[in-house]
C-alpha cells in the first residue's frame, strides 16, 4: 500500500484496462481475476501511474499486459526479486505481483520465501491451478499425487505443497485465500491485501479449463461450496454449511481442528472457534484445513499481523539516517595520504 | 652500530607465514609505511581459500608480496629479493621463487620437528646446502618476541601473536621506513585493549632495535628506496575493490541517480558489497539478496523504477545471472554488472586470479544478446572505469559488463586523488508526461544513440508494460512478427556497436604504430606486459604495447592499428580468449601466450615470448 494521494476524480474500470487483446484460453479463470482487479483498483484509490504489476513467466504472468498501469513481465520465478528492487528504488509505489503455482512455488520458490520473510510491502497473487498451463500441461508442485500429465503418464509421485502453509512457514504476516469465480469475495480479499503494510500473500484457486479442468470443483461448485468453504471473518464464529450449522472446533486430544455440527451430540455455538486473524498457530491449522474430504477450505484472511515497519521502509530509513553525513570526497580523501610536490 | 645505507632503485619483499600469523596485516602495514615515503608500489596478497587451514600445513600458507621503488612500479615483481618465512611450510612453498642470492629471513623457532614434518621436510633445511644459494638470517623470532613482550604479562599464545610485528619492525629498519604510521594504527586498532596495543608496539620496536644492534653472521644490510618522481598531487594507497566501489558511487552522483547494489557474497567480489554497504552517507542502497539471480533481478527492478541498478559477483555468479542479463538487454534497462574474475571453471580457484570470463562477458547468454564490455587494468584505474560503466549504461540504456579480477580487487597501489569537481556529469532525464493526445512509446529511440525512452513508475502518462518477449519496434507492444524480430535484433546490435563512436580511439601505450610486434593485452596483465615491452625495447627490439579497455565494442581504429604491425602477440591469463575475438573481428594472425596458474604473469615469461616472436 502506498501513501500517495488518491486521484481527485474517481477512476473507473476503464482507467485500468489496457488496449491489449487478452490472450488467455476462452473460459480461463484468469479472466475473472483480471476483471475483478480492474474493477477493484478504482475503489482502493489507486492510480495507474503509481501502480506496478510485476510477474514472472506462465499464463498468469501475462496479467500486467492487460492492465493500463506500469507493468513488468520478467523471467520465470524471479518476479519477487524484481519487485523488491522496484520497492527499494521507490517505496511509495503500489506493487502487485502476479505468479502461479509453477512460477512461484517451483522455479521461484526461493525468491517467494525470501520476499515473504523480508516482509517487502507488495501484494502477491498466486493463481493456483495445480498444473503448468503455458508449457502444455505438466504436473506442478501443487498437483494432487497421481496427476496424469505429459511428463507423468502413469501419474505423478511427489507430494504437493500447500501454498498458504508455505507462506506462513516463510514468515508471511498476511495470508488469504479466494476463488477465481468468487466475484463478491475476491474484491474484499484484494482490498485487505492492498491495505496491509508488508508482504501480503493471496492464493487464488483458479481453473485451467484446458489442462486441469474442474480441479477445484469439489470445493468451488455451487452445489458443494457452502459445505466445502469456510468464509472467515475476523472476530466471527467459524460457522459454515448450507444450513449454517457446521463449525470448527479445536480438539486438544488430536491437537487439530475438527468439524462439528451444532445441535448434534450437545454441541452448541459456544463450542465453535472465533476467528482471530492475528493468531499464527490458528492460521497454520486453518491453512491445512480441507485436506480431509469432510473438511472445508478456509477462505478469506487467514492471517494478518502487520509488523511495525516494512522491509524497504526500514532499508530507506537506515540510509536516510546516514545520508549526507559524509561526502564521497571525504570518503576518498580519508585515510593516510601524502603530498607529492 | 649504524649500518651503511645502500640506495636501491627498487626491491621485492615477500612475507609468508601460516594463515594465522598475520602476514596480510604485516604486508599492508609495510605498504602504508612505504607509500608514505612516496615510493611507487604494487602489492599482491596471496592467500588460501580456507579461512583457517590446519596450522603449519603448506596449504595454509598466506603470503603478501610488495614491489616498491623510486621508479615506476607496474608489477609485483617476478622474484622476491627478500623472503620472510615464518614457518617451514612458508619456506617450502615460496623458496623456489626467491631470487638467487636473495635474502631469506627465517623464524627458526618455528622450525620444530612437527612443523617440519607438516611441511614435508625430512630434515631441517637450515644450515644445509638446500639454502646455500641465499643469504640466510635465521633468528628465533618466536623467542625474541616473547622476551620483548614479557613485561605485559600476556599468555604464551597471545604473546606469540606479536611475532609479525617484531618481523615488521626489523623489515622497516632494513628498508629505512618509519614506524610511526604502524604505531598509530596499532593504537587505534587496539584502543580498547591497551595491553595488546602496547605489546605489539613493543614487539615492533624490538624488531627494529634488533636490526640496529644485532651482530649476525650475515651482515644485516640497510637499504633506502627513494620517492618516485611523479605527478604532483595528493596521494593515498587504494585497492581495486575500494576504487571500484567509489567509482560506482561517483557514477551515481554524476548520473543524478540513486545507486542500488544487489549482490550475493562471493570470493573475490565481496569487498565491493562491503564497501558500498558502508556508503549510506552517499545515499547508496545495498541489498544482500538470497542468491545471485535475485541480486541482479533486484538491480533490474530498481533500474525499472528509476535507480541505477548495480550487481557485483565473480564468474560462477555471473553464470547464474545470465538469463536476467538477457532480460535487461531485451527490456533495455541500465545495469552495471561487475565481474571480479577468479580461476575457473566451476568453483575453480576462488582466491586466485584469472581472466577467463571474457567469452562469458561478450557471448555468454542465450539469443543474440550484445552488451558493452570494459575492463580495468589496475587498482587505481577501477575508479575511472566504474564511472565509465555507469555512463554507458544510462546513456545507452543497456547492461554493461565491467571486468576486473581477483588480483586487482585485492592489490594496492598509490593513487592520485581525483578532483571530483572536474568529472563530467551525465545527468539522466526520465520521460515526461506526454502532451494531451500524445501516447507514450517506451521504445521510441534517440536518433543518435538508439537508446530508448526511460519512463519510470510514479510519472503520469508514461505507464507502459515491458518484458522479455520481443517488442514491436514501432510501439513497444508484444510482437511475434518475423520482420520485426530481425529489425529489433539488428537494432540491439547497432546500438551497442555505435558505442564505438563514443569512446576514445585505441592508443599505443608504448612504442610506435607499425612496429614489428604489437603485444596486446587487457585487464590486469597491464603491469607485466608494460615492463616486458619496456625491457624488450631497451634491448633494441621494435615492439609496442597496446592495452585494450573497451572489449565490446572495440575502439573503431583497432583493426587498422593492429594491421599496421607485422605480428601480434596476446598474453592472457586464460586459454586464448581475446586472441580468438581479435582473429574473429579483424582476421589477423594474433598469437597467444597463455597462463592459467592462478598467478599474475612474470615479466620474464612475456619477455621471452616477445624475443621468440621477434627473432622468428
Amino acid at each position: 500500500m502506498n501513501e500517495m494521494t488518491a486521484p481527485a476524480q474517481k477512476l473507473t474500470i476503464r482507467d485500468f484496462t489496457s488496449d491489449q487483446e487478452v490472450r488467455w484460453c476462452p473460459g480461463c479463470g484468469d479472466y475473472a481475476i483480471l476483471k475483478c482487479m480492474q474493477r477493484t483498483l478504482p475503489d482502493l484509490g489507486a492510480t495507474p501511474e503509481n501502480t506496478v504489476f510485476v510477474s514472472g513467466i506462465g499464463c498468469s504472468s501475462r496479467f500486467p499486459y492487460y492492465m493500463s498501469t506500469y507493468g513488468f513481465h520478467t523471467i520465470h520465478g524471479r518476479a519477487p526479486a524484481v519487485a523488491t528492487g522496484v520497492k527499494l528504488a521507490n517505496p511509495d509505489l503500489d506493487v502487485w505481483l502476479v505468479t502461479g503455482d509453477g512460477d512461484g512455488l517451483s522455479i521461484g520458490g526461493n525468491h517467494l520465501m525470501h520476499v515473504l520473510r523480508r516482509d517487502v510491502d507488495i501484494n502477491i497473487l498466486l493463481f493456483n491451478n495445480k498444473i503448468y498451463g503455458l508449457t502444455k500441461g505438466q504436473y506442478s508442485p501443487t498437483s494432487d499425487p497421481g496427476t496424469r500429465a505429459p511428463s507423468t503418464p502413469q501419474g505423478s509421485i511427489d507430494a504437493p505443497l500447500n501454498p498458504i502453509a508455505f507462506a506462513l512457514g516463510s514468515g508471511a504476516r498476511f495470508a488469504a485465500r479466494t476463488v477465481d469465480t468468487a466475484q463478491k469475495h475476491m474484491p474484499g480479499v484484494f482490498t485487505r491485501a492492498h491495505g496491509f503494510k508488508g508482504a501480503s500473500f493471496v492464493e487464488i484457486l483458479q481453473n485451467c479449463i484446458v489442462y486441469n479442468d474442474a480441479t477445484w470443483a469439489d470445493v468451488t461448485n455451487k452445489a458443494v461450496a457452502a459445505d466445502k468453504q469456510l468464509l472467515l471473518e475476523n472476530g466471527e464464529k467459524m460457522i459454515f454449511g448450507a444450513e449454517a450449522n457446521k463449525g470448527i472446533r479445536f480438539n486438544p486430544d488430536t491437537f487439530a481442528l475438527e468439524v462439528i455440527t451444532i445441535g448434534e451430540g450437545g454441541v452448541t455455538e459456544d463450542d465453535v472457534l472465533t476467528h482471530d486473524e492475528t493468531n499464527l498457530q490458528l492460521a497454520r491449522m486453518l491453512a491445512e484445513l480441507g485436506a480431509q474430504d469432510h473438511e472445508p477450505m478456509a477462505m478469506g484472511v487467514l492471517y494478518a499481523d502487520p509488523a511495525e515497519t516494512t522491509y524497504e521502509r526500514a532499508v530507506i530509513d537506515q540510509v536516510n539516517e546516514y545520508k549526507g553525513k559524509r561526502s564521497l570526497r571525504d570518503t576518498i580523501y580519508a585515510g593516510q595520504t601524502w603530498v607529492v610536490e | 652500530m649504524t649500518s651503511e645505507i645502500q640506495e636501491l632503485e627498487s626491491a621485492v619483499v615477500r612475507f609468508a607465514g601460516d594463515s594465522g600469523d598475520g602476514m596480510q596485516l604485516t604486508g599492508s602495514q609495510f605498504t602504508t609505511s612505504t607509500a608514505l615515503e612516496g615510493s611507487d608500489l604494487a602489492t599482491f596478497p596471496d592467500f588460501p581459500a580456507e579461512i583457517r587451514a590446519p596450522v603449519g600445513t603448506t596449504f595454509g600458507v598466506s603470503a603478501f608480496q610488495i614491489n616498491f621503488g623510486g621508479r615506476a612500479i607496474k608489477t609485483v615483481g617476478d622474484h622476491p629479493d627478500v623472503l620472510v618465512a615464518m614457518n617451514p611450510a612458508a619456506l617450502k612453498t615460496n623458496l623456489d621463487n626467491l631470487r638467487s642470492g636473495g635474502l631469506l629471513v627465517l623464524d627458526s623457532g618455528s622450525f620444530t620437528k612437527r612443523n617440519l614434518q607438516k611441511a614435508g621436510y625430512d630434515d631441517n633445511p637450515i644450515g644445509t646446502p638446500m639454502l646455500e644459494d641465499y643469504q640466510v638470517i635465521d633468528l628465533d623470532i618466536s623467542k625474541l618476541t616473547l622476551e620483548a613482550v614479557k613485561e605485559f604479562g600476556l599468555g604464551n599464545k597471545e604473546a606469540l601473536r606479536c611475532k609479525n610485528m617484531w618481523t615488521l619492525g626489523m623489515m622497516l629498519w632494513m628498508f629505512s621506513r618509519k614506524r610511526e604510521p604502524v604505531v598509530d594504527w596499532l593504537n587505534k586498532k587496539f584502543a580498547k585493549k591497551p595491553d595488546i596495543a602496547q605489546s605489539n608496539v613493543a614487539a615492533l620496536n624490538a624488531g627494529h632495535a634488533f636490526g640496529e644492534t644485532a651482530e649476525l653472521n650475515v651482515s644485516l644490510k640497510r637499504y633506502h628506496i627513494g620517492a618516485k618522481k611523479t605527478e604532483p598531487g595528493l596521494y593515498r594507497t587504494v585497492t581495486g575493490s575500494q576504487a571500484l566501489s567509489w567509482g560506482i558511487a561517483a557514477g551515481g552522483e554524476l548520473a543524478g541517480l540513486q545507486i542500488m547494489l544487489g549482490s550475493y557474497p562471493i570470493t573475490p567480489a565481496s569487498p565491493i558489497l562491503h564497501t558500498l554497504s558502508g556508503m549510506k552517507e552517499m545515499g547508496v542502497v545495498t541489498f544482500q539478496a538470497e542468491d545471485e539471480i535475485a541480486a541482479i533481478c533486484a538491480a533490474i527492478g530498481a533500474s525499472y523504477a528509476g535507480s541505477l541498478g548495480v550487481t557485483s559477483s565473480s564468474g560462477p555468479g555471473i553464470a547464474l545471472k545470465s538469463e536476467a542479463l538477457g532480460l535487461a538487454i531485451s527490456t533495455e534497462l541500465p545495469v552495471v554488472v561487475i565481474n571480479s574474475q577468479r580461476g575457473g571453471p566451476s568453483t575453480g580457484l576462488p582466491t586466485k586470479t584469472e581472466q577467463s570470463d571474457l567469452y562469458q562477458a561478450i557471448y555468454g547468454r542465450n539469443g543474440d544478446a550484445p552488451l558493452p564490455v570494459i575492463a580495468t587494468r589496475s587498482p587505481g584505474d577501477c575508479f575511472e572505469v566504474a564511472i565509465e560503466a555507469c555512463r554507458l549504461a544510462v546513456k545507452y540504456m543497456t547492461p554493461v559488463m565491467l571486468l576486473t579480477d581477483g588480483f586487482i580487487a585485492n592489490a594496492a597501489e598509490p593513487w592520485k586523488l581525483p578532483d571530483l569537481d572536474a568529472l563530467e556529469p551525465f545527468k539522466v532525464e526520465f520521460a515526461k508526461t506526454p502532451a494531451e493526445g500524445e501516447e507514450f512509446n517506451p521504445f521510441k529511440r534517440d536518433d543518435e544513440t538508439l537508446a530508448r525512452n526511460w519512463g519510470i513508475p510514479g510519472v503520469k502518462g508514461t505507464e507502459h508494460r515491458v518484458g522479455g518477449i520481443e517488442k514491436s519496434f514501432d510501439t513497444g507492444h508484444i510482437s511475434y512478427d518475423p520482420a520485426n524480430h530481425q529489425k529489433m535484433t539488428d537494432t540491439r546490435f547497432a546500438k551497442i556497436d555505435g558505442i564505438a563512436n563514443d569512446i576514445p580511439l585505441q592508443d599505443v601505450d608504448q612504442g610506435d604504430e607499425g612496429a614489428t610486434l604489437a603485444v596486446v593485452g587487457w585487464g590486469s596483465t597491464y603491469g607485466p606486459i608494460s615492463e616486458a615491452v619496456k625491457a624488450a625495447r631497451a634491448d633494441g627490439m621494435n615492439v609496442s604495447h597496446i592495452h585494450i579497455k573497451y572489449l565490446n565494442p572495440f575502439p573503431r581504429n583497432l583493426g587498422d592499428l593492429l594491421n599496421s604491425f607485422d605480428k601480434v602477440l596476446v598474453p592472457e591469463m586464460n586459454a586464448g580468449q581475446l586472441k580468438t575475438v581479435l582473429r574473429d573481428k579483424f582476421l589477423i594472425d594474433a598469437r597467444p601466450l597463455n597462463q592459467v596458474s592462478g598467478l599474475p604473469f612474470k615479466i620474464e615469461d612475456i619477455l621471452s615470448a616477445i624475443r621468440a616472436e621477434v627473432s622468428a
